[in-house]
This record gives C-alpha cells, sequence and structure tokens, in this order.
C-alpha cells in the first residue's frame, strides 16, 4: 500500500492541518483510497470551505421559495402547481484548459442539476468572461466555448436564450463559463437527494465510468500557472447523446413512485453523490464497486471514486422496485446496476474486490469540513470622476461604442445555439431577458443573467448590489416580477486577504438588495482560485434571476414599434461617468467610482414600469446600463431601423447625459395619445420621468442637429464580432 | 389526416411536432418509438429534427438502420405521406427514400435563425397551399444542412419539379440554394427549416400553418 507522505497531501490539495483533522476524525491514518475521497470531498468545489460562513448572510426564503440552497438547485413556486428549478454554475477551469470539452460538460453538468430534481430543462443561459480580444488564446477560446455550448445544448433539444459576455485583460488566462439551467416541475413531484432509510437499493444509472475527470474538483480548487495545460487529462468529455437519453429515462422513472433519493454525478462523482445522499437522509451508504458498469479494465476503487465520468445518477429506490427501473433504462439503452444498498451507519463503505477499501463516518465529509473564517480586508472604493474631454462629438463616440467588444451585438453567438427548439421561446437573445413560455399556458418565464465585474473591481459592495439590481431591472424590462436568483461567485485565491475582502463585500451587497428587491437566492455556486500566475479576475458575482409573466401576451420587447412613438427615460440620469463603457472606450480609462444603487428608487421606478406593461400600456421597454442613454435608445432602434430624434432633458453635460451609467433607469416608447396620462402618473408617483423625443425615420439624430443612420451605427454593431473571429477560422 | 411522429434516441424535436399537428389536425400524433416495426395506420409519417443516435457516425446514418425505417419505406412505397425535417431530411437521405447528401454547413458553424424561404413548387400534397413563388420565413437549426447532389440529379430535381424550397439567402452553402426536395412519386419531403416551429404566432411566426393544411386538405 502506498505510503502518505506530506507530498501526497500536498498534491491532493490538502494542509497539513486538515490532513491531522482527516486523522482525528477516522482515529487512524486515511489509506490512499480514503485520502482521495477527503481531498475532494474537503476541496473549496465542494465543501464551500472559504465562502459557507459568508454565504449564510444571503436571504434564501420567501413565499414563492420551495427550495432553498443545498439541494441540487433551487425550486420557486410559479403558481398553478407548476415549479421552476434552476441554477448556475461555473466551468471555469476545465473550459480555460480544453474550451469545447469545459464548456459542453459544464451545460450537461447544470441540466443534470435540474433534472435529478424532477424538471424537464426548458432554457438555458449563459454568462461567458472572455481575456483581451487581442490576447492570442482569446478566439481560441471563444470558438471553443462557444460550439462546446451549442453542441451540447442543442444536442439536449433545450434552447439557448440568452447570456451575456466581456472581454477584459483581467480573464486572459482565466476565462469564465458560467452556465445556467432553467426547468419546470410540477410543484407535487420534485425530487430530493435525502437517502432516508436502511436496506434500501443504491442503484447507478447512466454512462459508464472510465478514468476521465479524475481530480476535477481539487484542479477547480487551485490556481493556475504556466503548466496548466498539462492538467488536461483531468477534463471530462460530454457525451450530449448519452445526456439526452438520460434526461428522457430519469423523467420516466420519476414518473413512477419507485425514487426515495436521486442525485446526479458531478464534481467529485461516486463520492459526492453517495456522501451527500447519506449525509442528507442521515443513513450510512455500503458500496460494492465490483458492481460499478466500467469503461475500462483494472480500474482501482481509488479511480473509480474520483472519476468524473460525465452522464451518471445515483439514486435510492423503493425495495424491490430495481427490475421496473432497469426495464426503463434497458429501453433507452442504458447501463443500470444495483451498486449498494443504505445502512443505519451513517458511515460510507466502499467495498472493492472483497475488501472494504474504505470506511468513513459521512459526517467527517461534510458536516465536518473545514469552515475557514479566512482574513480579510476591506480596500476603499474606487471614488470621484475622472477628467474628460466636455467637447467631444457625441456620435462618433456612439458608432465607436456600439462597435467595442464589450458592446457589438453577441449574433455571432447565438446563431450558434438553437434558441427556438420546444417552440416556447417568446423572447431570442437580444432583448433585456430572455422569455420562455410554460408550456401550454400563457405563463411566461423571464431569465436574465447579470454582473458588471468593473464596477465590481472598482467597489465589490456596490458592485454586488448592482448585479442584482441591474437582474431584477432586465426581467422588469420584458414585464416579469422577479421572483428569485441563482448566484455564481467567480473570484481569485481567497486565501489573499485583498480577495477574500471582495468575496465578503460583493456577498453583503448581493444580500442587502436581494433583500430589499425581494429577490432571494434559491442555489448557487463559487468558484475561486480564478488566478494564473498570482493575477487575480475582476470580482464576477453573476446574478441569474427568473421572473414570471403571468400573461406573456402583453410582454415588452426592445424594439421600437410605431412611428412616431414618445420615447420616454423613467429615472434619474446624473450623468455617472466613473467606471463607465465611455470612459474605458473612448478616453482609455478605467477609473472612478462605481455608479450609485439606490434600492429604494430601483424598486419605486421598476415597479411603475412593470404595472405599465402588466396592463397593456407600454409595449416597448429597454432598461440603460452598460453604454448609457444614447446606447440604449439606439439598441432600441436597430431592430427595425426604426430611428428617433431625442433631445437632453437634464442639467448633466452632453457626455453625461447620453453616456452615463446612472441606475435605476428606463426607457419606453408609446403611442402620443398615452404620454401625457403616463408622464402625469409617473411625476404624481414622485418618480422621475423626461419625455424625450419622438420614434421615427432611419436615423439617431440629438437636439435637432447632429444625426447619423441606424444602419451606420447597425453595421458597426453588427460587424464587430464576425470581423474578430474571422482570424479564427 | 391520421399522423404518426417517429421518435429516434435523442429526436429532440418531436415534441415540436405532435403539439404542431395537434394543434392543426385536432388530434394527437401517434408517437412511434423507433424499435417498433409496425406502423400504425396513417396518412403521414414526420421524421423530426433532432441529433438521433447523437449524430455519430453520419448525421442519419443509424436512424436509417433502425428497424421502425423498414416500415416508413413500406409507407412510403404505397404512396403514404413522408415529412422529415432537419435530422428527419438527413434520416431520408441516408435511407435512400431521397436522393443526395447534407453535408457540414460551408460556414463549419451550426446555425440558428430565421430564414426567407421561397416556395417554389406549390404543385405537392405538402405545399397546394402556398401561392408560388411566396417568400416565407421558417427558422433553420442545423450545423450539417449543405445539400450536396451530382449535378445530373440537381438538373432532374429541378426539370422534375421536385426542389420545392430554396433559401432566398443561403444559410449552409447548399447546392443550388436548395431547402427542400420531393421524391420521385411527390409523396415524401425532406426539408432543413422547420415548419412545425413556425404555427404558433406567440414564438415566431405561422408562416408553417399553411404546410400542414396543405396535407390535411390533400390527406384527410
Amino acid at each position: 500500500m502506498t505510503e502518505i507522505t506530506p507530498a501526497i497531501v500536498a498534491e491532493h490539495g490538502l494542509s497539513p492541518d486538515e490532513y491531522a483533522r482527516i486523522n482525528t476524525l477516522l482515529g487512524r491514518a486515511p489509506n490512499m483510497v480514503e485520502l482521495g475521497v477527503f481531498s475532494v470531498m474537503w476541496s473549496e468545489h465542494c465543501s464551500y470551505k472559504s465562502t459557507r460562513a459568508h454565504l449564510r448572510k444571503l436571504p434564501t426564503t420567501g413565499p414563492q421559495v420551495i427550495q432553498g440552497p443545498g439541494e441540487n438547485a433551487g425550486v420557486i413556486d410559479i403558481g398553478d402547481g407548476d415549479a421552476c428549478i434552476f441554477k448556475m454554475e461555473s466551468h471555469n477551469h476545465p473550459s480555460f484548459i480544453e474550451p469545447y470539452q469545459g464548456a459542453a460538460t459544464g451545460v450537461g453538468g447544470i441540466m443534470r442539476d435540474v433534472f435529478t430534481m424532477g424538471a424537464r430543462p426548458i432554457a438555458m443561459m449563459n454568462a461567458l468572461r472572455f481575456g483581451a480580444p487581442d490576447h492570442p488564446k482569446t478566439r481560441h477560446l471563444v470558438a471553443g466555448v462557444v460550439s462546446g455550448i451549442g453542441g451540447y445544448g442543442n444536442c439536449m433539444g433545450v434552447p439557448t436564450v440568452g447570456g451575456e459576455v466581456n472581454f477584459h485583460p483581467s480573464y486572459s488566462g482565466n476565462i469564465l463559463v458560467n452556465a445556467m439551467c432553467v426547468g419546470l416541475a410540477r410543484t407535487d413531484n420534485i425530487f430530493l437527494s435525502a437517502a432516508k432509510g436502511a436496506g434500501n437499493p443504491v442503484v447507478y444509472f447512466g454512462s459508464k465510468t472510465g478514468r476521465d475527470g479524475i481530480h476535477g474538483a481539487t484542479m477547480a480548487s487551485a490556481e493556475f500557472d504556466d503548466a496548466s495545460e498539462e492538467k488536461r487529462p483531468t477534463v471530462q468529455v460530454g457525451d450530449p447523446f448519452a445526456e439526452k437519453l438520460l434526461l428522457e429515462a430519469t423523467l420516466e422513472l420519476m414518473a413512477t413512485d419507485a425514487i426515495i433519493a436521486i442525485q446526479d454525478m458531478g464534481a467529485a462523482g461516486l463520492t459526492s453523490s453517495s456522501a451527500e445522499m447519506g449525509d442528507k437522509g442521515g443513513s450510512g451508504i455500503e458500496l460494492n464497486l465490483d458492481m460499478v458498469p466500467q469503461r475500462e479494465a483494472n480500474m482501482t476503487a481509488y479511480e473509480m471514486l474520483l472519476s468524473e465520468s460525465q452522464e451518471r445518477m445515483l439514486a435510492v429506490l423503493k425495495p424491490g422496485r430495481e427490475a421496473e427501473a432497469q426495464a426503463i433504462f434497458k429501453k433507452w439503452e442504458l447501463d443500470f446496476a444495483v451498486i449498494g444498498i443504505t445502512t443505519d451507519t451513517k458511515r460510507l463503505v466502499i467495498k472493492h474486490k472483497g475488501v472494504v477499501a474504505a470506511d468513513m463516518p459521512i459526517t467527517a465529509l461534510s458536516d465536518e469540513a473545514p469552515v475557514y473564517e479566512r482574513p480579510y480586508t476591506l480596500r476603499e472604493p474606487a471614488s470621484g470622476t475622472p477628467a474628460y474631454d466636455k467637447a467631444r462629438p457625441v456620435l462618433a463616440s456612439l458608432e465607436k461604442i456600439l462597435g467595442s467588444a464589450d458592446m457589438a451585438s453577441r449574433r455571432w453567438i447565438w446563431e450558434q445555439y438553437d434558441h427556438s427548439v420546444m417552440n416556447d421561446t417568446q423572447q431570442a437573445p437580444g432583448g433585456d431577458a430572455a422569455v420562455v413560455r410554460v408550456h401550454g399556458t400563457k405563463k411566461a418565464l423571464a431569465i436574465s443573467t447579470d454582473v458588471t465585474p468593473r464596477y465590481c473591481k472598482a467597489d465589490p459592495r456596490r458592485g454586488g448590489m448592482q448585479a442584482v439590481a441591474e437582474c431584477w431591472r432586465n426581467l422588469t424590462a420584458v414585464g416579469a416580477t422577479p421572483l428569485a436568483t441563482t448566484d455564481n461567485l467567480n473570484f481569485g485565491n481567497p486565501q489573499k486577504p485583498d480577495i477574500m475582502g471582495e468575496i465578503v463585500a460583493a456577498i453583503d451587497g448581493i444580500g442587502e438588495a436581494c433583500r430589499a428587491l425581494d429577490f432571494p437566492i434559491v442555489s448557487g455556486n463559487c468558484s475561486l482560485y480564478n488566478e494564473t500566475n498570482g493575477e487575480g479576475i475582476f470580482p464576477t458575482p453573476a446574478i441569474g434571476g427568473v421572473g414570471l409573466l403571468k400573461d406573456a401576451s402583453k410582454m415588452a420587447t426592445i424594439a421600437f414599434k410605431r412611428d412616431g412613438d414618445v420615447v420616454i427615460l423613467i429615472g434619474e440620469t446624473r450623468g455617472h461617468l466613473g467606471q463607465s463603457i465611455y470612459l474605458r472606450e473612448i478616453e482609455g480609462k478605467e477609473e472612478g467610482a462605481a455608479p450609485r444603487v439606490e434600492l429604494d428608487v430601483e424598486k419605486k421606478n421598476g415597479d411603475f414600469v412593470r404595472r405599465l406593461i402588466e396592463q397593456g400600456r407600454v409595449d416597448t421597454c429597454h432598461d440603460v446600463s452598460d453604454g448609457g442613454l444614447a446606447v440604449a435608445i439606439v439598441e432600441m432602434a436597430m431592430p427595425r431601423g426604426l430611428g428617433a430624434q431625442v433631445g437632453q432633458a437634464s442639467i448633466a453635460d452632453a457626455i453625461g447625459f447620453w453616456f452615463g451609467e446612472d441606475q435605476a433607469r428606463y426607457v419606453i416608447a408609446v403611442p402620443f395619445a398615452q404620454a401625457e396620462k403616463i408622464v402625469a402618473e409617473a411625476r404624481a408617483a414622485s418618480i422621475t420621468v423626461a419625455e424625450l423625443g419622438k420614434t421615427g425615420g432611419d436615423s439617431f439624430s440629438i437636439d435637432g442637429k447632429d444625426s447619423i443612420a441606424i444602419a451606420k451605427l447597425r453595421t458597426a454593431h453588427e460587424d464587430w464580432f464576425p470581423n474578430f473571429m474571422k482570424a479564427e477560422l | 389526416m391520421k399522423a404518426a411522429v417517429i421518435v429516434f434516441p435523442a429526436s429532440n424535436c418531436d415534441r415540436d411536432a405532435k403539439v404542431a399537428l395537434t394543434e392543426m389536425t385536432g388530434k394527437a400524433p401517434a408517437m412511434v418509438w423507433h424499435q417498433d416495426s409496425d406502423l400504425p395506420d396513417v396518412d403521414l409519417v414526420v421524421i423530426p429534427g433532432g441529433f438521433s443516435y447523437g449524430d455519430y457516425l453520419r448525421c442519419g446514418a443509424m436512424a436509417s438502420q433502425s428497424p421502425v425505417m423498414r416500415s416508413v419505406k413500406a409507407h412510403a412505397e404505397k404512396g403514404g405521406a413522408v415529412l422529415g425535417i432537419c435530422n428527419g431530411f438527413q434520416v431520408l437521405t441516408e435511407s435512400h427514400l431521397l436522393p443526395g447528401a447534407l453535408m457540414r454547413n460551408a460556414g463549419l458553424k451550426f446555425v440558428c435563425k430565421p430564414v426567407t424561404l421561397k416556395v417554389e413548387e406549390t404543385q405537392s400534397a405538402f405545399t397546394r397551399g402556398y401561392n408560388n413563388g411566396q417568400s416565407v420565413v421558417f427558422p433553420v437549426a442545423h450545423g450539417e444542412g449543405n445539400y450536396y447532389a451530382d449535378d445530373a440529379t440537381l438538373d432532374r430535381l429541378e426539370g422534375e419539379g421536385r426542389v420545392v424550397f430554396r433559401y432566398a439567402a443561403n444559410p449552409n452553402g447548399s447546392a443550388r440554394d436548395i431547402a427542400g426536395i420531393l421524391s420521385e412519386k411527390r409523396n415524401v419531403l425532406g426539408m432543413m427549416p422547420h415548419p412545425e416551429r413556425v404555427v404558433d404566432g406567440a414564438t415566431g411566426g405561422t408562416d408553417g400553418r399553411a404546410l400542414f393544411k396543405s396535407l390535411i386538405e390533400t390527406l384527410s
């Protein structure tokens, strides 16, 4: 038997203190198999040891919440016995090493999290951050990630309906690939992972177990260096065909009442799924690895337990129901095996080739996993407004911004995703939020993912608040009532006090905004150690929100629809340019304070706009965010080539007025006959409101003087991405 | 009109086809598992889109060997209508119910977007409800829709009025902008665009309704 040396402990990502703790918990030294199991179960990725103490501060409850964090995904009530199950998860490290498979298996993993709970996935979103456009790896990574997401999601027949993409040098050595899956279930048919009761069969189904992905969770909990590409063997390989069969077979099994508990095998595979099921059920689990379907010969217990082979599930069935389940998997041509039994020992016992390969108390793997109150320092937020040239012509800057890497159309990406399969997509990518109908009803779910990393870098707390507020605003802008969120917290190394400070402050801001906006967090994922050669990424806490439209026929879209509509701005424009797209793209400055987030104003303005949409009085609405007001108006003009003539309406200077990124703002366009009443209602509700001008023509003009053709702006906006990617092919 | 939808492992537009047929005919189609060698007594067989067998080997190649395809061929030989959409079109060429092959898109990328099609032929059970030369908008969603056949075959297809739909702006490199073709007996239609995704005005348009209406009028 291999002797466990300090070097082997370190290779497993465990500190000497953690190793000592394992010895204490077991009452003896672990063997290699047990060390491997502890290494993944106690990894940052599985145990949330750096963040758990802070995540507890997030609001996770509300009348709409059926299941908060702690299960495979969050569950909310959307009325009429329907439940929405959703979660967002990162696959950053594998996607950087092998972009196609890393992104593909990220999609597969998050889908399994959702259908494990009894939901049919109905929509996918993704939040992607790439390095500088001119970094030599960026094109390759964009091409690989996008085709990996499409390759998996398209085959599954689940529409990919939206997302967000940023480029910034801070991600050049560590991209972020966050995928969100939204599914539908019935509230009375939701499946949990608690393996309650002893003597019940533990069954394995799906694909066979191979040697791929061993120690993936440990890799995801370490920083990168120049040798990281050597870690390619730890990236799993996805098989969307197997997952599609697994989805259909699992839902078919769920239509019977044979399942006691079910859990997908994600990070740390067989180990974490069995430990979590035993832990939640308060039971023990005994597995016989000889029964595990294996793809390769002579696999050791260590390899089987740590394999992250994809498209596998573990379930506990009611005794005597094995044959019924087996018949379903035979029909779908998937492996099925009874590999163990639940016990009352609260121990995870692994047998292999007639000997006990591991025997550990389950609580040692879960509850007893270390939780760290890591030291942190809160740095002073960036402040002030950098100097800028106030005389610079607005329209030339506008054209440049619309054709910049962060603001250009993402059509090149989303045309590679099947966004209309399932035939319920009512708003495809390109709007404020994706809208997907609840099949067979007039209800629809609105979905958006948001975060503005440059705000988070300048002021992590405010950036966290802003991410939540913008997500809430995007859902509101289509007319949905925001219900709940999932968070995907991407940060650098938490063992650095400054990074830990970013984490603490961002979580604090997120929590405050979620409470103020009644927008609880029901699921989430942390991805830490996003660093290469000691350089951390911008703090990037992505927020994925879900809202409900009770009557989707009232939904608003961003496109101007009628000539002569009055263009109305809701919300106050102070001309905030700190950390703006304008300053970065035009003045070359990434400086200044992040915009103020006033949650009471956010709520008041949003509730007002949503009510107008629900009443059927507004069908054209867009939130104002990256790039500011001029960009928002042009984004409304471009879809149908219908222009607008607008003028400045506040005391901010022209640059601040047209490009400032003040929060809590919306642009709506309404027929002339209704405009006056809406403006009066806004004023009566003490909401800042201004008529900016009218829709019409085929150009965008300001103050009756300068004007630019919408077609010209659209060319700048649409051409950037295909031109950028041409060099890849 | 009685219809059946064939379900292969990893078909994924089977539900969409079912919903569209139910909406248009007022009754649900029979859903036929690929291992069933018997086809119910139906007027129309739909082979839906998706990634049958994961598109492994070649798109549609393995599905074409499924037990149910023997019955589909027999149905077609008797003059029964068969509609293959997207992956269904690929299955039909692999089954030799239609000539030619569907190759990787010329742009080498999956492409999903609404495309404008020209209805080139209204002398068919599938398209009699359209006007000759009419422009319609259907979505495409495929990685391998680049239709290929040798020039003699293409000339014959054109000469016999078997090119039913043509792209206004070719999204995939298809020979002669071909989006959909008929069999010699004009009872089998294969097309890459998705008519079943354009029957419901709330989700992308209604231009596909006329295709199903044409079938109902012809086959009922």
